[in-house]
């Protein structure tokens, strides 16, 4: 009888890989809907072209790195890099955009330092920095939110149109409220909202309904336990606190109030599906309290002092670069020991 | 309700319990042979002392203990010893080990027993004494003896908390449920026994909250006691001797500790139902309670099992059916391992036997990139980064590792259970493990060597003329006796060697004259057992040897225990026992490192004084003992021995061997004894011819160099 020798555990979880990066992928749903509603269908069409330019670098990366492909591209790493890319670039982003901005993710972010598990930056947040640096205009053109304005979004057709066909169909854009209250030097917050109508009730037409949208997914996927708590509240908590330090209750410098910090831009998109990327982000719960908080810190910082409307990919690299140091103070404390701290404080024992 | 707390991490995985629960315990009844292993516990392998042929009854003891952390091997049932040889067993390293074979006659006859019915009014040493005896053992899984947990408390401190774990975390294994369940007034009776022995405070008997009818059962057993039945939810691994402690008492073991530092001592259920029977009836530990699982077989249950007895006939009493099975596991599916063969025998701590289909533990996928999802950390009990330890596991950084606290990990694998990406996380931490104690090892000993030798280096000046003096006042009563043995053809040899030879024959012949219980020729001579007999033949030799010299031998054989209770060490880690087991040797460890020290002095301070003192170590020694290191002593004078001396020694021996065995194949072919006796008779002596050859071949070399 050939019996088979193998190492304790026998068992296994439920848990794989590939059934993580599906959960992420549902879990956009919800925001992506609420984008869909108030921009058309232009996000769809750019996660459509995402995903398939996603599988083939990541075909490309696999072939020329000599690695089984079929169990890579299985994994749905590359669509989860591409989708969440795709969600936040500018609805209806020329194709090219596009490519380059998910090629360069994939291949030069995440294949070139080793792939899946080894990149020690979010891929998605460095194909969009590469492009936002290259391409400002581009990635800074967003489309004008349904019913501002009297504004009609355009149809799926159109949308495809605009992708592959840039300029080929008149399309409104508008300036964000982030970049509205940036570029605001006079007026009183009131009188801001007033005049622009895409401030709407909290925090901008459309982008407050995506942002509940994704801090609904985000939850989602805290009950299914894919990640813990502790980056994501750190991060909001630490931005409603910077903003609630520094709103000086709606004059003309204002930085805008906490709610409208939370649920504008990229904030709940960034707290529940970009700082989670746990390959880029500190690895104990202790430590990624530290790395959600700087974000926030950062994040508001940026948005309010710096040259960009919105921060979360620059806060997000940034902190990436000191995860490594986060964790090398933060480690926990092990049964039986003392104390945690820092692993080499507990070197002689 | 006692307050209860949480350990960290942790996971659910499926139960799959309510299969074997069914049913009753069963009793599995008498196979025809049965396999004993020596080494069914934690420490040193016992010795046997039964001969080929010997008839032995139910409950005999067959194998005795060889030093302070072993225990006895008591014969299952009645029947014959038919072989004493190296068998595959359920050992995590997969090796061979010396076994005693019993031939069962089916009577099932008991020798001669009795407990100690009033053990009330019966003192610790008594108590400790027949637990010891029984030849118990911890019967959760690590099998360390119950008798060295429960004595003397290693760091002094007093107990005031004992704990019964009735937790069985493991998934499938439902051997402490249905003892529970059925025999709770044993579980008590037995606790009641430790309660004696460690005197605690108070005593907790803690339990999972999936057994509702154990609880019960244990409840009604412990009312009108002061023991408390604590109940907690499940978790795995809340069974983990750690974890358990942390549960029922807030407390943590300090890391590298021993339960005992915090005031606690834990045991098992099954340990203390053995601890009953052992000093209320006498009996030995000879059975126990056995899962038999999976879906391989067709009736999942408990057996009440004799020692010894081979899977296969478990698998078969449950209707198991071989083409389903694609891995045997001793042991839960998170911690146990799989086993070679399912001849192997039944020991101390086989707690289950786990017979999946390939679809109920389909064997692991290929791993995955780690993504650092920290779910291995969520999981782990010990608050490890096990994400990280992997890392450094892979890159072989060992320092980062004994920074990550590495050797905190219990290997119980929540971890990989709980990874995505499928990756043997346990896998590479036993690997690590064992790569960073060999390194130490390493670099300890060439740090002790340097020490040691700068040491003797001056010792040997100091006492270089007195010893010279000695040795040849020495060398000179011995020639004359070694002339006298010159028959035995070594008249070449050196003092020692022939004294060795003398007392050899001298045995041999006291063996004829009366039928003394002796090792049968067929088992092979373990080193100790030679130095023993080694020792037996010097003792003339050395019985004008200085003090100075005793201190000396002592020393050495101090560090020789040191040496082999490190390498026992590296090995259980390598194999990945149970933290308890591992702190235990290095309790042990710690022990012996003062007396050591104290053996160092006196050696120095005799090669000062030269004047006789008693060793500090002789109280406990027996006579054996100090024959030992009386051998020792002697060996290190013949340490001018020349290479081509030492392997002609060998050969005369293995040849004396050899004629022995033969003489005995005569004798019993024509007592006309059993055939299983003459043909084991045979298969020594085969085994003996090869390496009789070889140590020709050796003598010859080694002849041959020197003329070259
Ligand atoms: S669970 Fe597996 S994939 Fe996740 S961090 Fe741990 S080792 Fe890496
Ligand atoms: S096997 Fe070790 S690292 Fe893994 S969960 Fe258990 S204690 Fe933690």
């Amino acid at each position: 009888m050939a019996l088979m020798r193998v190492t304790s555990p026998h068992a296994h979880g439920p848990l794989s890989t590939a059934r993580v990066m599906q959960t992420v992928l549902l879990a956009c749903i919800p925001g992506v809907a609420a984008l869909t509603w108030f921009f058309g269908y232009g996000t769809l069409v750019n996660i459509a072209w995402a995903c398939l330019v996603g599988l083939a670098s990541e075909a490309i990366a696999l072939k020329l790195r000599r690695r089984p492909m079929g169990m890579y591209l299985k994994d749905y790493s590359a669509l989860v890099t591409a989708t969440l890319l795709a969600i936040a670039m500018p609805a209806y982003a020329p194709w090219w955009l596009i490519l380059v901005g998910v090629s360069f993710s994939i291949i030069i972010a995440k294949h070139l330092y080793g792939g899946l598990g080894y990149n020690p930056f979010n891929p998605a947040m460095v194909g969009y920095v590469v492009l936002l640096i290259s391409f400002p205009v581009e990635m800074t053109s967003w489309a004008a939110p349904r019913g501002v304005n009297a504004i009609e979004v355009p149809g799926l057709l159109d949308a495809v149109k605009l992708c592959f066909v840039p300029g080929s169909v008149d399309a409104v854009t508008m300036a964000t409220p982030l970049d509205l209250l940036k570029q605001n030097k006079t007026l009183a917050v009131d009188a801001l909202w007033q005049q622009n109508p895409q401030f709407g009730r909290w925090a901008g037409v459309g982008w407050e309904w995506a942002s509940l949208g994704f801090l609904a997914g985000g939850l989602w996927m805290l009950y299914r336990r894919i990640y813990t708590w502790h980056a994501p509240v750190a991060m909001l908590a630490s931005l409603t606190l910077m903003a609630a330090l520094f709103d000086d209750g709606g004059a003309a410098r204002s930085t805008g109030s906490p709610l409208f910090h939370l649920l504008s831009g990229g904030t709940m998109f960034g707290a529940f599906f970009i700082i989670t990327d746990p390959v880029s982000s500190a690895v104990s719960n202790l430590g990624r309290l530290v790395f959600g908080a700087l974000i926030g810190v950062l994040v508001f910082l940026i948005r309010s002092f710096g040259n960009y409307p919105d921060a979360v990919a620059f806060a997000v690299l940034i902190m990436n670069f000191a995860a490594p140091f986060i964790d090398y103070y933060t480690q926990p404390r092990t049964y039986g020991h003392r104390q945690g701290g820092t692993a080499s404080r507990k070197g002689a024992p | 309700m006692r307050k209860i707390w949480d350990f960290h991490g942790g996971i659910h995985p499926p139960e799959n319990k309510h299969q074997s629960l069914t049913q009753p315990i069963r009793r599995a009844g008498i196979p025809a042979e049965l396999v004993l292993p020596l080494n069914q516990h934690i420490g040193a392998p016992a010795e046997p002392i039964v001969e080929i042929g010997q008839k032995v009854l139910k409950g005999e003891c067959v194998a005795r203990p060889a030093g302070f952390i072993s225990v006895p091997v008591h014969a299952p049932t009645s029947g014959t010893v038919t072989a004493v040889e190296e068998r595959q067993v359920a050992h995590p390293s997969g090796l061979a080990t010396e076994c005693i074979v019993i031939t069962s006659d089916l009577e099932d006859r008991w020798v001669e027993h009795a407990g100690i019915p009033d053990w009330t009014s019966a003192d610790k040493a008594t108590l400790l004494a027949c637990i010891r005896d029984a030849g118990i053992a911890g019967m959760g899984g690590a099998g360390f003896p119950t008798a060295v947990k429960l004595g003397v408390n290693p760091r002094g401190g007093s107990i005031d908390t004992l704990v019964l774990n009735g937790t069985e975390c493991e998934p499938y294994i439902t051997a402490d449920h249905v003892l529970m369940r059925e025999r709770a007034e044993e579980v008590v009776a037995g606790t009641r026994i430790l309660q004696k022995l460690v005197e605690p405070k108070e005593t907790l008997l803690g339990v999972e909250d999936n057994k509702p009818d154990a609880i019960e059962a244990l409840r009604r057993a412990c009312e009108g006691t002061d023991m408390d039945v604590v109940v907690f939810p499940t978790k795995y691994p809340s069974g983990g001797e750690k974890q358990l402690i942390e549960i029922l008492t807030g407390r943590q073991v300090p890391s590298g500790g021993l339960p005992a530092d915090i005031g606690v001592v834990c045991q098992n259920m099954g340990t203390a139902v053995a601890v009953y029977r052992a000093v209320v009836h006498g009996e030995p530990l000879i059975s126990r309670i056995t899962t038999v699982t999976g879906e391989a077989v067709a009736q999942p249950g408990n057996f009440d099992v004799l020692l010894g007895t081979p899977m296969s006939f478990l698998l078969e009493l449950s209707g198991f059916s071989a083409d389903r099975l694609q891995r045997l596991v001793m042991g839960g599916p998170m911690m146990g391992f799989t086993i070679p063969d399912a001849a192997v025998p039944v020991v101390k701590t086989t707690n289950c036997i786990l017979a999946p289909t390939e679809k109920e533990l389909p064997p692991p996928p290929p791993a995955q990139p780690c993504i650092r999802c920290g779910l291995c950390a969520e999981a782990c009990p010990a608050s490890l980064l096990p994400q990280q330890l992997y890392w450094f596991s892979r890159g072989k950084e060992y320092e980062k590792l004994e920074a990550h606290n590495l050797f905190d990990c219990i290997e119980c694998g929540a971890c990989s259970y709980a990874c995505p990406s499928n990756i043997p996380l346990v896998q590479y931490y036993r690997a690590s493990k064992a790569e960073v104690t060999q390194l130490k090892r390493d670099q300890a000993k060439s740090e002790h060597s340097k020490t040691r030798f700068e040491a003797r280096q001056e010792r040997l000046q100091r006492e270089a003329e007195e010893k010279e003096a000695q040795r040849r006042a020495r060398k000179e009563a011995a020639e004359a006796r070694a002339r006298q043995a010159a028959e035995a053809g070594s008249a070449e040899q050196d003092p020692i060697q022939a004294a060795i030879e003398r007392a050899q024959a001298k045995k041999a012949a006291a063996q004829e004259g009366e039928e003394t219980p002796q090792r049968p020729a067929v088992a092979q001579l373990d080193p100790a057992q030679l130095a023993i007999e080694r020792a037996k033949a010097a003792r003339a030799v050395s019985a004008d040897q200085s003090p100075a010299e005793k201190a000396r031998a002592n020393l050495e054989r101090l560090q020789e225990r040191l040496a082999k209770s490190e390498a026992k060490l590296t090995a259980s880690r390598e194999q990945g026992a149970e933290a308890t087991i591992i702190d235990a040797l290095e309790a042990a460890i710690e022990k012996l490192r003062p007396k050591l020290e104290v053996a160092q002095q006196e050696v120095d301070a005799l090669g000062d004084e030269a004047q006789p003192k008693p060793a500090p170590a002789a109280e406990e020694k027996d006579a054996a003992q100090l024959a030992i290191e009386r051998a020792q002593a002697a060996r290190a004078a013949t340490a001018d021995q020349s290479p081509g001396e030492k392997a002609q020694a060998n050969l005369e021996r293995l040849r004396q061997r050899l004629a022995k065995s033969e003489a005995k194949l005569a004798a019993s072919r024509e007592e006309g004894a059993d055939d299983s006796i003459i043909d084991a008779l045979e298969a020594a002596i085969e085994k003996l011819r090869p390496k009789l050859e070889a140590a020709q071949r050796e003598v010859e070399e080694l002849k041959a160099g020197q003329e070259a």
